[in-house]
Formats: structure tokens, C-alpha cells, sequence
């Protein structure tokens, strides 16, 4: 059904590679690193490098329906190996991109109605702050109300984060939720823009249904000089966390230098989407094979 | 004691909270697709009993306590102190008010109660679900009561005060529910 979508919006079919000679640079995604013949390459925690380097030498809108890989992640919602289906639209802005997700998701049999909402109206129409002009300590003290501790998170993206999964995702309605014009902070590889109150935001979007995140899009960064510098910027906070740094992928930085066209991309986790369809609440219930922890217990 | 981070706890683990020593209940991940992730906890305050959901992120971690539950027999009261032994090497521990609390309404000489210990000392007593203890005092059973009638205050042995239905009296032995503060039976 999904492949029959695209077929009908000549949307072509890529299968990437999942071994990659790098990985993502991201703080919060680690990929998993194996040893292929004495060379360390990677599991691709997407088929984004890939897709877009495609993108790049003028492949047209393309998806792809394949395997990801998280290194560490296993829990109600996560699986460190999943389905992933991600596309990419030549000339689409996030709001087309976010009006074919919903045409997807009713043709895959979700009868639902979908709202399309501003990251910074449910933030304080649930938590009574402005995101983008609140200030860090405004935060930290909403941050340490949700977690029910003192959480200081040193910077606004953690508390933004916090604060929206555990007091912002909870109060969403019972539908196909579209978040888009993220804080600048949380933009990852999205472009920029003003919105008509002057504060900058990302094009970027989440998709929910039924409060569960099945989705993330962009408008997609196409300024090499800005790409390196969100690589760049990605580097010195894996260094500050203690964490692995990940070399950047010169070939996607040669990709966009070549001429990334305009585009808006979106993946889904399309394991979280069968438990919605198939009405389950873990995700290892539509994983015949699913690693299973017995350190996290379930609720 | 250790420190353990968030992807080491589990169900079980005992790890100091606050100054006190909990017990994690249950730990759920939750991670935003491009953000960091959080490890909500429920957690047992051991001290208190209290439960608590606090949010962690990824990484963090918190001190291990050293925290065990052993089966004791329950000496005395030496008005001040309650004394309890391990059967196996007869080490004898002392635990005051604070500890006992209202467990102390049902601790029978001789019995065998589990004591949490923390860092060697006892924390919290706990009797066993059901103790069977003597009536000390009741206002004596009329003719005529039966088992459909109603209740009166007994006063057991240990002090403790629960409802009985009207057809106990003084010196009999009754099985109670130490959770609930409840009679179940004549013993």
C-alpha cells in the first residue's frame, strides 16, 4: 500500500546502503559501529546521507522502505533496529510535505481527523511560556516542575525537550498531530526561517497520533557553509557530553556543495505506526523478533 | 557503593535519592526522536514508603545504597529500643521509635519480622501480613451476639486497638492483618 502511494505520485524507490564508512554527527543518535575486515563502518541510524546524495545528482523525489539502526535504544516505543520509510520532495515546503503525510496515513486506513499545529501555541497554550523568548532559568525551573527534581539542564534544547515530552506530548488530543516552526535550537538539519513574531524557527515538523512521535521532517538544508557548521557544532557537543566524536560525511558535504535541490523530507517509524493500527502499546507486540530488556520495565 | 547510571537501573536496584534510600519500581525510556533521552523513574522511598516519578536524563546516575532485607526474630522492648536477631549468626540489632513506627502494634516476642537494613542499621520493621495477638481488653460479649452483629474496640496485647466483632472476649486470640490494621478470624 505504501509502495502503491509513491507509485501513484512517481515517487521512485531507493535502496541505500545500510553500512556506511560514516555515521551521524547528532548528539542524541549513536549509531551502532561494526568491524567490516578490520575498517570501522556504521549501521545508518537513516538512509538521509544516502537519499540526499541521490537528491544531489538529480535522482527526482525518492523514498525509501528499509532498516535503521540505534545503537542503545530499547524501550516501549524503541527498538535499536526498526523500519524506517522516509522520502523526499523536490519543491515541497513543509506544509505540502505535512498535507501528503496525512493523505498517506488516511489511505493506510487510519480514519482520523488531523490538526496542524505551532510548536511555540501548544507550548504555552499547555505550559503558559513563549519557547522561543522564554529565558534558560525560565526553563530549567518548568524543566525541574515536569521531572519533579531539580533539572538543570545547561541548555535550552534539553529543557525544551523535557519539558515537551513529559508536559506537552501528554495534554495532545486523541489524533494525527502535526507540530511544525521548531525553536531554533532543536533545528537538527532543517532550514531557518522568521515567523511573523520575528523569532527565528526551524522548517521542521513531528508528526504524532495519539500523543506517540511517529514522525520527523524538514525542510531541508541546502547551504554547504551552514551544513559544516551544524557538523561543526555537533563535534564540540559530543566532545562537551563525554561523548564519541563522529567524523562528518564529506561525501553528503560534497553533495550539497554540488547543488542539494529544494526539498522537504520526512521519515516514520513504520513499527510505530502498526501499533497504532493494530492497536497495540509496545512496539515489541508487532516485532516478532524484537530485542527484548528485561531492564526497562514497561507501564 | 557504586554508582549506577540510568541504563543500569532496574526494577529492584537500590540507589540513595534525596539522602534516603529507594527502591526503583520501574524505569521507562523516553526519547524524542532528535533530542536527548530520559529515563522516567518510579522509585520507592524505603524510608518513608513514598513513591516517587522523577525524570532523569540519559547518563545520569545515582549513588547505590546498601540496602538489605533480612528475616529476624523480634527479642524485646527495652522501653526505649526494640531488639531484633538474626537467627543464623544471633546478631542482635536495635532499632528506636523512629524505625518501628506503628509497626510496633504488632510485634509478638519471638516472632519473625523483616528488617531492612541500611548501611547495617535497620531501617524499617516489617511484621508479617498476619499476627495472631491476645485481647487484653473488650467490653464483654452480650447474650444473643452473633457472627452478623457488629463491632467493638478490642485492646490487644501489644497495644494495639481494632475492631472485633461483639462476640470476642478478653484472652481470646484473633489473627489480624497488620497492613490494614483489620481482624480476620478467631485464631
Amino acid at each position: 500500500m505504501i509502495r502503491n502511494f509513491f507509485k501513484d505520485r512517481k515517487v521512485l524507490e531507493v535502496d541505500v546502503p545500510l553500512i556506511g564508512q560514516t555515521g551521524v554527527t547528532d548528539l542524541h543518535v549513536d549509531c551502532i559501529e561494526i568491524d567490516m575486515a578490520g575498517e570501522r563502518k556504521y549501521l545508518q541510524s537513516s538512509p538521509e546521507y544516502f537519499m540526499k546524495r541521490l537528491l544531489a545528482s538529480g535522482s527526482g523525489s525518492i523514498y525509501s522502505l528499509g532498516k535503521a539502526f540505534r545503537a542503545e535504544e530499547i524501550g516501549r516505543y524503541h527498538q535499536p533496529e526498526f523500519t524506517l520509510l522516509e522520502w523526499y520532495r523536490l519543491g515541497f515546503d513543509e506544509h505540502q510535505l505535512m498535507s501528503e503525510f496525512a493523505t498517506l496515513i488516511k489511505n493506510l486506513g487510519l480514519d482520523c481527523k488531523h490538526q496542524i499545529l505551532k510548536y511555540a501555541d501548544i507550548f504555552e497554550q499547555v505550559i503558559g511560556l513563549n519557547p522561543h523568548k522564554a529565558t534558560l532559568v525560565e526553563l530549567q525551573k518548568i524543566a525541574s516542575i515536569a521531572s519533579n527534581r531539580d533539572f538543570f539542564g545547561d541548555n535550552r534544547s534539553d529543557c525544551l525537550n523535557l519539558i515537551f515530552s513529559f508536559s506537552v506530548e501528554p495534554n495532545l488530543p486523541d489524533s494525527l498531530i502535526f507540530i511544525h516552526d521548531y525553536p531554533e535550537c532543536q533545528s537538527a538539519l532543517a532550514r531557518l526561517k522568521e515567523d511573523s513574531q520575528g523569532n527565528v524557527v526551524a522548517r521542521r515538523f513531528e508528526v504524532y497520533l495519539n500523543r506517540v512521535e511517529l514522525a520527523n521532517g524538514y525542510v531541508e538544508l541546502n547551504d554547504p557553509d551552514e551544513q559544516r557548521g551544524r557538523f561543526a557544532a555537533d563535534a564540540s557537543l559530543r566532545e562537551t557530553a563525554g561523548k564519541k566524536i563522529m567524523p562528518a560525511d564529506d561525501n553528503l558535504l560534497d553533495a550539497v556543495e554540488f547543488g542539494l535541490p529544494f526539498c522537504s523530507g520526512v521519515a516514520m517509524g513504520v513499527d510505530r505506526l502498526l501499533m497504532q493500527l493494530l492497536g497495540m502499546d509496545q512496539i515489541s507486540q508487532v516485532m516478532p523478533f524484537a530485542c527484548i530488556s528485561d531492564d526497562i520495565s514497561h507501564e | 557503593m557504586a554508582n549506577y547510571s540510568t541504563n543500569e537501573f532496574r526494577s529492584g536496584l537500590k540507589v540513595i535519592m534525596d539522602g534516603d534510600p529507594c527502591s526503583i519500581l520501574e524505569n521507562e525510556l523516553v526519547k524524542p526522536g532528535k533530542g536527548q533521552a530520559f529515563s522516567r523513574v518510579r522509585l520507592r522511598n524505603l524510608k518513608t514508603g513514598r513513591v516517587w516519578d522523577k525524570t532523569f536524563k540519559s547518563g545520569e546516575s545515582l549513588e547505590g545504597a546498601d540496602v538489605a532485607e533480612t528475616d529476624m526474630q523480634y527479642l524485646y522492648n527495652d522501653g526505649e529500643h526494640w531488639h531484633f536477631m538474626e537467627p543464623d549468626t544471633f546478631e542482635q540489632h536495635q532499632a528506636d521509635k523512629n524505625v518501628v513506627g506503628d509497626s510496633a502494634f504488632w510485634l509478638r516476642e519471638q516472632d519473625t519480622v523483616m528488617v531492612t537494613l541500611h548501611n547495617g542499621a535497620p531501617l524499617v520493621v516489617t511484621p508479617a501480613n498476619h499476627v495472631e495477638l491476645e485481647i487484653t481488653d473488650t467490653d464483654p460479649g452480650l447474650k444473643g451476639d452473633t457472627a452478623q452483629g457488629g463491632t467493638k474496640p478490642a485492646t490487644l496485647s501489644t497495644g494495639a486497638t481494632v475492631k472485633v466483632p461483639l462476640f470476642l472476649n478478653i484472652g481470646e486470640i484473633i489473627k489480624v492483618d497488620t497492613r490494614t490494621g483489620e481482624y480476620i478470624s478467631r485464631a
